[in-house]
């Protein structure tokens, strides 16, 4: 801070630095607010609806939440949602992003403009005729059906995101593996693959993240209430006693949050992928 | 704009892409370089554009869920689009969610997401990491746990009413008596770290000897942000705006949780109402018509941002 009102050796300099500093921390309260009620309210006994200090702090309510059939259980299903989702997204994504990097097929430009079109389509104002789809195929309350349409929904982006991790993976060794007549599978396995484990790692958690966090999908698409993920059962939670038991409810939210938190911290620090998934969400 | 480097990189690529063994028949190789590609084309055809052609042709037809329509659908024309048209619930839908976009995504997250990545410019290193934390919090967490934390803190008892008191203002039931208010707000603090984060890097790359020489020139703050910043990065801007209006559009958690719409219809925008007419009075007709208008105006979006992309893909 000294040094550049040294440079820049002006009064007005330092004053400019001051109210930014000052409208910066208001608005950082605005937003803490809302996320101090959640994390505080977990920890109070006696928890309303407003931000206040807990009357005393007490791991009570996540006792109470974390039990198999209110919190496990759901967890359970949205690891394999998620999972199965990223999983298969992620194995299509590489094969598609082969032939889309490396070969000038003719089909590559109409392809790629199609997967940009993808990432663009709002797939909320889908839920209907998807609904109607799943009815029609008997897929309506299908685990499997439900991670085959997330995994398509977030295709386009993957792939998308695929490529250019594999472009800029480069296409020497692969060379090398051509002219000891390797074929294209083997290629992309050995060479290619290993190189790019970072990107398919951001990929994955990319995927996985979004997939944790729908809501509207699995809500829409499953029925029985043991095959429901955390998102739903959640929000199932908040209709029936939302109403008295807020603790619990930031508690279990607070659970459920935290792997998508953990994931976002290491992907920004370990893979240094913090602007890898600014510029992935960017096209 | 890594990503820039990285496609160009890619086009580089792609002109000297190896020569395997050289084979005869080319449309075979072509056909069999292409083989990878299949499963993604399933894939988004059954599950993508299965359900988009199906909308479009639902939308002509009086298919229900339940009752003697369900049985034999039949092809009705353009009745659900004029139902639509006549249907109060609709039109007063389409101008909430136009008020929706300009007020969350337009105005809200690209002003105030802008204000942050300049205000960091000048900010405190510790201030700058802690806010620039808080905000990116609210964007990361799955949407329904920031749409409760958002309904505890519009709620007739919640904490922005308390704060309200505080000073004296005794603040209406948001959620009843203003719901668009609260959405709009709420929406903005979910999703301004997406603009914040695209204007950071956008300002990253605005060399700052051209900001000083206008100031020594005598440009004062607003002056220079008017025509020096803003035209600089004015493609981030375009693109920005782009992407969280398309973002903002198929917003239904958030809404969902914090009104569900209500009361009554005062906060259903457009995918809110296409799921109650759907789901709830089962006018699955109706349903997909909206989500066929919602299509069209996401296609419109969409052409426009890859116009803008179309050097990158090429």
């Amino acid at each position: 801070m000294a040094r550049t009102s040294l440079t820049l050796s002006s009064p007005s300099g330092r004053a400019l630095r001051g109210v930014s500093n000052t409208v910066l921390v208001l608005i950082g309260i605005c937003f803490a607010l809302p996320l101090a009620w959640l994390l505080l309210a977990s920890f109070d006994p006696a928890a309303t609806l407003t931000l206040k200090w807990p009357s005393a702090l007490t791991l009570d309510n996540f006792a109470s939440v974390l039990t198999p059939e209110l919190a496990w259980l759901p967890l359970w299903n949205s690891v394999q949602l998620s999972g199965g989702c990223a999983i298969i997204t992620v194995v299509v994504a590489v094969l598609a992003a082969y032939p889309l990097s490396r070969y000038r097929l003719r089909i590559n430009r109409p392809y790629l403009y199609g997967i940009l079109f993808g990432t663009c389509l709002p797939i909320t104002a889908m839920m209907v005729p998807v609904y109607s789809l799943f009815v029609s195929l008997n897929l309506i309350d299908s685990i499997t059906g439900t991670i085959l349409f997330m995994a398509a929904a977030s295709l386009p982006m993957a792939i998308w995101m695929m490529k250019n991790f594999m472009d800029s993976v480069p296409v020497v060794l692969e060379e090398a593996a051509w002219v000891d007549g390797a074929s294209m599978m083997a290629t992309l396995t050995r060479v290619v693959i290993p190189l790019m484990r970072p990107g398919i790692a951001v990929v994955f958690i990319f995927v996985f993240v979004q997939a944790w966090g729908n809501f509207f999908v699995p809500f829409v698409l499953l029925l029985s209430p043991e095959k429901q993920p955390a998102a739903v059962s959640i929000f199932a939670f908040f209709g029936q006693y939302g109403a008295v038991a807020y603790g619990k409810l930031a508690a279990f939210s607070l659970v459920y949050s935290i792997p998508v938190l953990a994931l976002y911290v290491f992907t920004s620090r370990v893979l240094g992928g913090g602007s890898a998934l600014a510029g992935a969400v960017k096209g | 704009m890594s990503s820039t480097h990285v496609v160009a990189a890619g086009g580089r690529g792609g002109a000297t892409a190896p020569r395997p063994p050289a084979r005869r028949n080319r449309l075979g190789r072509s056909v069999g370089r292409s083989v990878p590609l299949i499963p993604s084309m399933v894939l988004i055809a059954v599950f993508l554009l299965g359900p988009v052609i199906s909308s479009f042709y639902g939308s002509f037809t009086d298919m229900s869920l339940t009752g003697s329509a369900a049985q034999g659908t039949k092809f009705v024309g353009l009745e659900n689009y004029v139902q639509l048209f006549q249907n109060p619930d609709f039109l007063q839908s389409v101008w909430l969610t136009v008020l929706f976009l300009v007020g969350s995504a337009i105005i809200g997250q690209n002003v105030l997401g802008l204000g942050l990545a300049m205000l960091m410019r000048n900010g405190n290193t510790v201030v700058r990491g802690i806010v620039g934390t808080l905000v990116v919090t609210a964007w990361i967490l799955p949407e329904i746990v920031a749409a409760f934390a958002a309904y505890a803190f519009f709620h007739d008892d919640g904490t922005f009413n308390e704060l309200l008191a505080l000073v004296g203002i005794h603040g209406p039931n948001w959620l009843y008596a203003l719901p668009m208010v609260a959405v709009i707000l709420a929406n903005v603090w979910r999703g301004t770290a997406f603009s914040m984060l695209v204007y950071s890097a956008a300002l990253f790359d605005v060399p700052e000897d051209v900001t000083e020489s206008a100031e020594i020139d005598g440009a004062g703050g607003a002056k220079r942000l008017v025509y020096i910043t803003l035209p600089m990065i004015r493609r981030s801007i375009s693109t920005n705006l782009m992407l969280t209006t398309l973002q903002t559009l198929s917003v239904f958690t958030l809404i969902y949780v914090m009104t569900a719409g209500g009361p009554g219809t005062k906060s259903s925008t457009l995918p809110i109402l296409a799921y109650q007419e759907a789901f709830k009075f089962s006018q699955l007709g109706l349903g997909t018509a909206i989500a066929t208008i919602l299509l069209v105006i996401g296609a419109v979006f969409s052409v426009v941002y890859i116009r803008a992309l179309r050097p990158e893909v090429d």
